[in-house]
């Protein structure tokens, strides 16, 4: 078993800049690292060698000649496989686009490759990135590198698993109503949902548009400044796409990093905890509000009454939303096309194929939802469902915008739980649901929002994380909150939490 | 058959559904969906009656409108590339089953 490459992004980059490694070198330790232990956590979808180490080689050479294209260059990434990218397979975890290879990159993705970062695969995702434990992936299940018999979180699990794992010191995710956050929280890891608007969706699978943002998946707050910085700003393929400079994250980053955190005020969301939120989860995120407030923030409990309706509204507005946008599996353009042969009699028509195929290629999680939402958007049931729950959306804005009166930042735990064992919710829609109780009112409003690790808890010793809200386009505030976080808790613990996490033996499954 | 109340989905109403939304559901997931999606329903109902009438909708958290770009030509995917996921092709076109009725 070769020792895994443990360093952080940025530690990479510096010793690349510095000559002391290659971009092959690195590259090829992660592939040897996928190779060894992915057979049993199984973040990756697919898996490109040949093609990383091909732009890991480029990138030497253009270290070499003293050109690097961006301060990653040659630090290897993963992508969720929601992305698009130009020749490599993109199924968004669902058999209708199982072995689809996408003429074209995501706006992301072009600018990874703009910045030289090899790509080493797609990562696994619940289908269509509906779900909160990666179970409702076509292709089988993630496990949680902590646990291989538990969930790590979703839809990204496949992305946060893979940093956990150190398969990858980078990579990207999608988050809709948590799933680069609670995904963080549950292995260990760091996850950034930016303003909406601040990330291209162009290329972007979409699940529920207005509330999709992609964003960082990383182990460490600066690793996921340095991402965010590079994957933000204007993009004009996408009219969502906000025009306005993406910030300085990384000067924020490594400005929390002194853990000095006075005249910050720290807002305690008073709906986003208690009843239904694990002890264990909560003693640490109650730590780690201590650590900030004797770090000098003043912490002050402010209430959003309307962040109980939450997750009623999101589960209106993103069938609504899903079951337009997965409208486009018609099986004409692209992806699966299965054709109905049961009667000789009949030859099947265009909509006689949709029917079969959308049958055949959909799970059921992506049937549930369409079917909800087609009924959410009906004559009749429209006004009653869908546009309360817009009108809600609205109320939910208002008590952030109320709260960002009192406070700088909001705080709460990221997740409810600690990952909970395969299997154990995925019959249980409503249960399953909960999971991102406390993430998606950030969706529904638009702000940005980050989960820091807060300690493992006493019940299970299982990772639990901390969740920083920040105002719309001020993403810079939810870096230097946790990068100072990050840094108090490293302190207290003489190291990172994953230096705690049991070593994978790499038997595979 | 439960009676349809004010937030139970019937089975028929799920093969309705699925008609419009171009899913040829099996008889076991029919049977399965209508009792799954009126628990869910009867859970996310309770938020009606939260917003006053005064309260406008969001459809959107960043308030954009009008995003225009200049109509010049720019560079897209060749044909070859469009059709290269496509089930089926010919001519450099979709092939499509039958789009009108058997008589037509």
């Amino acid at each position: 078993m070769n020792t895994p490459d443990r360093r952080t992004a940025s530690a990479i980059a510096e010793a690349l800049a510095a000559g002391e490694t290659t971009s092959v070198a690195v590259t090829q330790a992660h592939l040897d690292r996928i190779a060894e232990v992915d057979g049993a956590v199984r973040a990756f979808l697919h898996v490109d060698a040949e093609g990383a180490l091909r732009d890991a080689a480029a990138s030497d050479e253009r270290r070499a000649a003293g050109h690097p294209w961006s301060a990653l260059d040659g630090v290897p990434i993963a992508i969720k496989d929601v992305l698009a990218t130009r020749g490599l397979p993109t199924t968004c975890g669902s058999r209708i686009l199982e072995g689809w290879v996408p003429p074209y990159d995501a706006t992301v993705v072009a600018r990874l490759r703009g910045a030289g970062l090899p790509i080493l695969g797609k990562t696994n995702m619940d289908e269509f990135a509906m779900g909160s434990s990666t179970e409702h992936s076509a292709y089988g299940p993630t496990h949680n590198p902590w646990d291989l018999e538990r969930i790590p979180g979703g839809s990204g699990g496949g992305s946060a698993a893979a940093v956990s794992a150190y398969e990858a010191p980078l990579a990207l995710g999608t988050d809709t109503g948590g799933s680069i956050r609670q995904p963080g929280a549950v292995t260990g890891t760091v996850g950034v949902k930016p303003t909406y608007g601040g990330v291209s969706r162009y290329g972007l699978v979409s699940l529920a548009n207005s509330l999709d943002q992609a964003g960082p998946v990383t182990r460490t707050v600066l690793d996921a400044a340095l991402l965010h910085e590079l994957i933000g700003g204007h993009d004009p393929l996408d009219s969502t796409s906000i025009d306005a400079p993406v910030g300085d994250l990384v000067a924020a980053a490594r400005r929390g990093a002194d853990g000095d955190l006075r005249g910050v005020r720290i807002g305690v969301v008073r709906e986003l905890g208690g009843e239904g939120y694990q002890a264990g989860v909560l003693a640490r995120f109650e730590e780690s509000v201590e650590l900030m407030t004797k770090a000098g923030a003043e912490a002050v409990e402010v209430s959003c009454p309307h962040f109980v309706h939450a997750l009623a509204t999101y589960y209106l507005i993103l069938p609504a939303e899903a079951s337009s946008n997965l409208a486009r599996f018609d099986a004409m353009r692209y992806g699966l096309r299965v054709t109905p042969d049961d009667d000789p009699d009949h030859r099947p028509s265009a909509e006689d194929v949709m029917r079969a195929t959308r049958e055949a290629g959909f799970g059921d999680e992506v049937k549930r939802r369409i079917i909800l939402g087609t009924y959410a958007l009906s004559s009749g049931y429209y006004d009653a469902y869908y546009g309360t729950a817009q009108k809600v959306r609205t109320l939910v804005t208002r008590d952030f915008e109320a709260a960002f009166e009192h406070a700088d930042v909001l705080v709460s735990p990221t997740a409810p739980t600690t990952a909970f064992r395969l299997g154990e919710k995925v019959d249980d829609p409503l249960a399953m649901y909960l999971n991102d109780l406390a993430t998606i009112p950030a969706n529904l409003s638009g702000v940005p929002g980050i989960s820091v690790p807060s300690g493992l808890a006493d019940e299970d010793g299982l990772p639990a994380g901390v969740q920083i809200l920040a105002p719309a386009m001020a993403d810079d505030r939810v870096y230097r909150v946790g990068a100072a976080l990050e840094s108090l808790l490293a302190r207290e613990w003489g190291g990172a939490l994953l230096d705690r996490a049991p070593e994978l033996t790499g038997a595979s499954s | 058959m439960p009676e349809s109340s004010e937030h139970t989905i019937t089975r028929e109403q799920v093969a309705h559904l699925a008609d419009l939304s171009r899913i040829d559901l099996s008889d076991a997931e029919l049977d399965d969906l209508a009792p799954q999606l009126s628990v869910i329903l009867e859970s996310i109902a309770s938020i009606q009656g939260v917003a006053g009438d005064d309260v406008p909708p969001t459809s959107h958290a960043m308030p954009l409108t009008n995003v225009y770009r200049d109509d010049v030509v720019r560079p897209g995917l060749t044909a070859e590339e469009a059709l290269s996921g496509a089930p089926e092709v010919e001519q450099q076109r979709f092939k499509v089953p039958r789009i009108l009725g058997d008589e037509q």
